[in-house]
């Protein structure tokens, strides 16, 4: 008998002829914020920012229009001089860079320039008002996984009308058959006195930047 | 397809553990470390720091009762249609340009794992949320083949440097205060310098670039995960690091190895644990870095990927109808920092896989209470019931330790001898059982109570009993019972 | 109302003065005490130490003793636990369903539930000038849930100083069999909690179950804390310095 056989074999034998019918999953919990927590739009970005800056990640909100500035400036003041950025990200979000040099992830770039560079800049699929989280899933100027984890510094674009409120409307819009990755905050460590400290292996600092339209 | 696993060729004496030394029971092993006055300080403070912040935030959200309920229910549907959704699994792991291997039990995966090793020719491989491979003994198996392993939690890695044992689940070494960690990276950390600073953001940084080239250039990494959707062939892993990332990310080669009872149906039930999960866990709304993957993405990841199944005794705790509800434990720890006696002797009495609360039911269910250290791990527990109160999918885990007391119990009413306690309880059964009897008995073991004690207080008692007066009095009993009083007073 | 009372047998032996004190507070209250002469235990021990099928026979014993009561009372929030937490599960493990309906006729009241549910009050008339603390037994917070029921009745008391227990909900470290087969581990745990006792200056500290009072008290005597152990039943049966 092969291992998958005796596996199934020891489920069928431990929960027996008659499993019974069980009534349907309660699922009486919250889909979406309450009526007080987003009266409107600005309440949920509202609500997006406080809690990504919970998160311990910087976040910062500028107009459609002033993005490559907000982009350039954000590298100009941590002193970033190269960067990484998937092939498709938007031409206007570089366009104010001064002194920077981006390199696109197009073909691949090696390990060693990944770790080399100071920091990437992406977009992202959605955000999480409720959790403070932005979600990557390799789609449009998001790039591959490697381009946001290796650099240590993660600038990440996130349009208003990306926000979602809650996490069961998060998961409702997410494809799981692609590589999604839920970023809230910096990385951290509880390895040290269970106390949260950031700056472990993933990028040590996260930069949100909100656009409003 | 499932791969033609080398798990059916035989065991080879180079990948088989080593015989282990015999567990002490649950008491002897506390003993020592309760004497640890510096390891239950600094598991101590941890604990109370992550209560704290997962107080706090499961009293967040107005739904938590909600979420709880769905979390439980979710997880019995899936138990009880097991086998369906194993199945469902493997067919959309597969589709999805996965490999799925099954293993009955540990060895059976240490041979898996293995062999997956020895065929991407890798030297060194590199772990993340290593659970269940310590639960397999797999550092030891790859060490005997020659392979080095590289524990990449910052916790795992001082547990490993350490050369420790893990005392919690999400923070392993929270036995370990800063200072001693110092030493040990002044020691074994070249990228920390001679002499570290004790201060945890320095040594988080010596942890990164300890590791950092050791990511980049390893062919292989193990890990396990928190969820396994089956409708999908989804694998959830959630982690603040960013380890995790980088070892499901960038080796050529990603080896998974969970429980069969990581499953759950469907990605929308997803939207249930990701709230469950981090708030019970590290008291995080979110934890830092959830990511998922679906087999494998052309130009994204790794290219190869193989997810291990491992039984290894949860069919065993399957069997059990009241113990199976152990199995809906999402494994966040919460348990842990609420119990009194987790806190006082840490995870080591607990045996090296399932410390705390949850590990003391997990444990004997999944393997049996015939010796003598797993049967002492239901009576590990004052019963006190703080454990049920905070766990997110609502496991009675009282109920379930009294349940395996009587599973002790019953193992034991075989032997040709009684032991001294089950002679005394039956006994006491036996005395109890009848008014008159238990009369007889009230005046007699009054009598004796009473010579026994000096000044009202009994200080010491013989046998069994004896355990009381090491370090507690017993009040003498008064002359009149309560129920003397009442025949002379009222009848 | 014609109230049953029933008395651990823990109490019987080694505290007769709480089922004393409960007798005359009932009485005191307008009420009829009856002490049915058939019960012994309520297989609580033996229940929690894995002994079921044993605990299954003084279950029936119990449900016996008190068949036909129209209402129980217990000074015991353990044995009140037992009875209604335990007996349903006790006799779904006996595969016995005569059990499990008679156990469903038993309605067994912890003390401090009867008196604010089902009598109304709160102010028993009750006078005891000392200063006292209240350690919340685990079985009455969360298996009965009896909340704070025991201290609006506490506060009631006429002359009494309520002081708050540090780290009150932590449990003292009994747990039956735990406090000699984890005697280390049981003997820590009830340290800090004395200690606790002790931080708070009181004279008196008081719970809902003897067993834990047992184990507090065994613990204050040995180090001659000069902190009494009182059941809730006594304190509400003093009405003054006589």
């Amino acid at each position: 008998m092969s291992s998958r056989e005796e596996v199934l074999r020891r489920v069928r034998e431990a929960l027996g002829g008659d499993r019974g019918v069980r009534p349907p999953v309660p699922r009486g919990y919250a889909r979406r914020l309450t009526e007080a927590e987003a009266e409107s739009r600005a309440d949920v970005v509202a609500l997006f920012t406080e809690r990504v800056a919970d998160n311990r990640a910087a976040v910062r909100h500028v107009g459609a229009d002033e993005v490559g500035t907000a982009v350039a400036a954000a590298l100009w003041g941590r002193e970033t001089k190269q960067i990484v950025v998937p092939a498709d990200l938007p031409f206007g979000w570089l366009a104010e860079l001064d002194g920077v040099r981006a390199l696109a992830d197009t073909p691949a770039l090696d390990l060693d320039t990944l770790a080399a560079a100071d920091g990437s800049v992406t977009g992202c699929a959605l955000a999480v008002a409720q959790t403070g989280t932005v979600v990557l899933d390799g789609g449009r100027a998001q790039g591959r996984r490697a381009l946001t984890l290796v650099p240590g510094y993660h600038l990440c674009v996130v349009h208003a009308d990306q926000i979602v409120g809650t996490v069961p409307e998060a998961v409702g819009r997410l494809d799981p058959a692609r590589p999604l990755t839920w970023i809230s905050g910096p990385s951290a460590t509880y390895g040290i006195e269970a106390a949260r400290v950031e700056g472990a292996h993933g990028p040590r600092h996260l930069e949100v930047l909100v656009v409003e339209d | 397809m499932t791969a033609s696993s080398p798990g059916t060729t035989p065991s080879s004496p180079r990948t088989s553990a080593p015989v282990p030394l015999p567990m002490p029971k649950f008491a002897t092993a506390a003993r020592s470390a309760l004497a640890d006055t510096r390891s239950r300080r600094n598991l101590r403070g941890a604990a109370a720091a992550l209560r704290e912040r997962e107080a706090a935030a499961a009293a967040e959200p107005a739904d938590w009762d909600d979420l709880r309920e769905a979390g439980r229910a979710i997880k019995d549907d899936t138990l009880l249609n097991l086998d369906t959704h194993l199945a469902e699994l493997e067919r959309a792991v597969t589709e999805a340009g996965g490999v799925v291997h099954w293993a009955a039990d540990a060895a059976e995966a240490r041979r898996v794992v293995t062999g997956l090793v020895r065929a991407a020719g890798a030297a060194e491989v590199v772990k993340a949320a290593s659970a269940t491979t310590r639960e397999i003994g797999l550092n030891d198996a790859l060490a005997r083949m020659g392979v080095t392993v590289r524990e990449t939690a910052v916790a795992d890695m001082i547990v490993q440097l350490g050369e420790d044992t893990p005392s919690h689940l999400l923070s392993p070494a929270a036995h370990r205060d800063r200072a001693e960690i110092g030493e040990l990276f002044g020691r074994a950390v070249p990228a920390a310098g001679p002499d570290p600073a004790a201060d945890p953001e320095a040594l988080a940084a010596a942890a990164r670039l300890h590791l950092r080239d050791r990511f980049l250039r390893a062919p292989v990494a193990v890990t396990g995960a928190n969820f396994l959707v089956a409708e999908s062939g989804t694998v959830v892993l959630l982690e603040s690091e960013g380890n995790g990332r980088m070892s499901l990310t960038i080796p050529e080669t990603l080896i998974t190895v969970a429980g069969i009872d990581k499953v759950v149906p469907a990605w929308d039930d997803m939207e249930v644990f990701l709230q469950l999960l981090p708030r019970s866990s590290t008291g995080d709304r979110m934890t830092p870095y959830v990511s998922s993957w679906t087999g494998v993405t052309p130009g994204d990841g790794p290219r190869a990927f193989h997810l291990v199944l491992l039984d290894n005794g949860r069919t065993k705790a399957l069997a059990d109808e009241t113990g199976r509800t152990a199995l809906r434990c999402i494994r966040c720890s919460a348990c842990l920092n609420v119990c009194p006696v987790y806190e006082r002797t840490g995870g080591t009495p607990y045996g090296p896989v399932h410390p705390g609360p949850i590990g003391a039911v997990l444990t004997p269910l999944m393997r049996g209470v015939e010796s003598a250290a797993n049967a002492s791990l239901p009576y590990a527990s004052t019963l006190c019931g703080a454990c049920a109160d905070v766990c997110p999918v609502l496991i009675d885990i009282p109920d379930v330790l009294v349940h395996l007391r009587g599973k002790v119990v019953e193992s034991r009413r075989r032997r040709p001898v009684p032991t001294p306690e089950m002679a005394l309880m039956r006994g006491l059964a036996w005395t109890m059982g009848d008014p008159r009897r238990y009369e007889a008995a009230l005046r007699r073991g009054t009598r004796w109570a009473r010579l026994l004690s000096r000044g009202g207080r009994i200080r010491r008692l013989p046998g069994l009993l004896g355990k009381w007066t090491e370090a507690r009095d017993l009040p003498a009993p008064p002359a009149e019972s309560f129920r003397a009083w009442w025949d002379r007073t009222r009848t | 109302m014609r109230v049953a009372l029933s008395v651990a047998c823990f109490d019987d032996a080694l505290f007769p003065d709480t089922g004393k004190a409960a007798a005359v507070l009932l009485e005191r209250l307008g009420h009829e005490v009856v002490f049915p002469p058939r019960q012994t235990c309520c297989g609580q021990i033996h229940w929690t130490a894995g002994y079921h099928r044993e605990a299954a026979g003084l279950a029936r014993s119990y449900a016996a003793a008190f068949e036909g009561c129209e209402v129980v009372v217990a000074p015991s929030a353990s044995c009140a636990a037992t009875v209604r937490d335990a007996y349903p599960k006790i006799a779904r493990t006996a595969r016995d369903p005569g059990l499990a309906r008679a156990a469903e006729g038993l309605a067994v009241h912890e003390l401090s539930e009867f008196l604010v549910d089902v009598l109304g009050v709160t102010d028993v008339g009750a006078c005891f000038p000392h200063r006292v603390t209240y350690h919340p037994s685990c079985q009455s917070l969360r298996v009965l849930g009896v909340g704070d029921r025991p201290l609006r009745l506490l506060r009631a008391v006429k002359g009494l100083d309520l002081v708050e227990l540090p780290a009150a909900d932590e449990c003292c470290g009994f747990g039956g069999a735990f406090a000699m087969k984890n005697a280390d581990v049981s003997v820590a745990m009830v340290a800090d909690k004395v200690r606790h006792v002790r931080d708070t200056g009181a004279d008196v500290v008081c719970a809902v179950d003897d067993a834990c009072l047992a184990h507090i008290g065994g613990a204050l005597s040995r180090l001659r804390g000069g902190v009494r152990t009182m059941h809730l039943a006594e304190i509400l049966a003093e009405t003054g310095p006589s």
